[in-house]
């Protein structure tokens, strides 16, 4: 593999501090395409940081980020589908009528694939998201991220408060529709539901990149699940 | 097909090992044209590089081989298959003898229990 050129993401010495308060320090790794990542750090770590700064929506103190070469901007919200923590959808709108505004709003949106998905889960796209429950929100905000043809799809929490049987339709969902120059990252600090599905881990603490590797090799090399070595790497 | 894991052991060794299970008990027969590795990781729930990964490891041991643009075959070597499920029965054997031998049961009283289960 050549350098830079050929990883979808590339993040340089990023820093991002909020008043006196270092949130990132100096954070470098790099993504190819077609992984899945599993970016995992305790509460307070630094994950939302990064993603919301991979997103344009925080300005770095310092440092680079970039997609498929180019400094993020209008072309990399493009090519990136976000999945954030907390919704930002208007409840009082109907399903039909967030899958239309989807449309409208990006022209990667597969409003078909969309619709199939919502009628798999056997959904009333007429209804109104207010009167869903939790887990039926976030699955339709799932359905709604991963029905764009994006290059990089960023799930922050995705299983957050939702039930372990909606957790393994997340998780079918993400890997049946992730293509393979895509990739996925996954931030979580529910590891042991999501590690089995994970090809490389991104260890975050205290804003810092403490460790990045293949998540196999990680599991020979320190005799133990994923779930087991954050762990013990993280004792409190 | 389902298959459940365990999170402790590298994931491409289990879904290894159940394909192995699936070419000796002839899910899979000889010359038989195998799924993509995009239908097997939607079957298997997993990711299809570690689907690839195993799928590789079999490949190397000549288990399955790949015709260029056609997809991937198990082998036409029925010799193949029956020396793995030669090996694969002798490792379960060893270890049944082994657990015997830790409560204190030779060799013979063994194989009196064996023959005392039905199937």
């Amino acid at each position: 593999m050549s350098k830079d050129n050929n990883n979808l993401l590339e993040v340089k010495n990023l820093k991002k501090s909020f008043d006196k308060k270092e949130v990132l320090k100096d954070v470098s790794f790099s993504i190819p395409n077609g992984k899945i990542i599993g970016l995992l750090g305790k509460n307070g770590a630094g994950k939302t940081t990064l993603i919301k700064l991979i997103n344009d929506l925080l300005t770095p103190t310092s440092g680079e980020i970039l997609v498929n070469g180019n400094k993020i901007g209008v072309e990399s919200k493009k090519v990136i589908s976000y999945l954030p923590e907390r919704t930002y959808l208007n409840k009082q709108m109907k399903v039909t009528e967030v899958l239309n505004y989807f449309e409208d709003f990006y022209e990667n949106f597969d409003k078909e694939k969309a619709e199939k998905l919502l009628k798999d889960l056997d959904l009333d796209i007429t209804q109104k998201l207010s009167k869903m429950s939790k887990g039926m929100q976030e699955k339709v905000q799932l359905v709604l991220v991963m029905s764009r043809k994006a290059d990089l799809y960023i799930l922050d929490e995705p299983l957050g408060g939702v039930d372990p049987a909606t957790r393994d339709y997340i998780l079918d969902t993400i890997l049946s529709n992730f293509n393979e120059n895509a990739s996925v990252i996954i931030s979580t600090h529910l590891i042991s539901d999501i590690e089995r599905i994970l090809d490389e881990v991104i260890f975050i603490d205290k804003g810092k990149i403490v460790l990045q590797s293949d998540c196999d090799q990680l599991r020979k090399k320190e005799n133990g699940s994923i779930d087991e070595i954050f762990r013990r790497m993280f004792k409190c | 097909m389902e298959m459940t894991f365990d999170n402790n052991i590298p994931i491409y060794i289990q879904v290894l090992e159940y394909m192995k299970i699936y070419l000796i008990s002839g899910v899979f027969k000889c010359g038989e044209r195998l799924p993509s590795v995009r239908e097997f990781s939607t079957t298997f729930k997993v990711n299809p590089n570690t689907m690839q990964k195993a799928l590789a490891e079999l490949e190397s041991m000549d288990l399955i081989y790949t015709e260029r643009t056609n997809g991937k075959y198990v082998t036409q070597n029925t010799e193949l298959i029956e020396k793995l499920k030669d090996e694969y029965a002798t490792t379960l054997a060893k270890s049944y003898f082994q657990g015997m031998k830790r409560i204190g049961l030779g060799k013979a009283d063994s194989i009196k229990y064996l023959e005392g289960i039905d199937e």
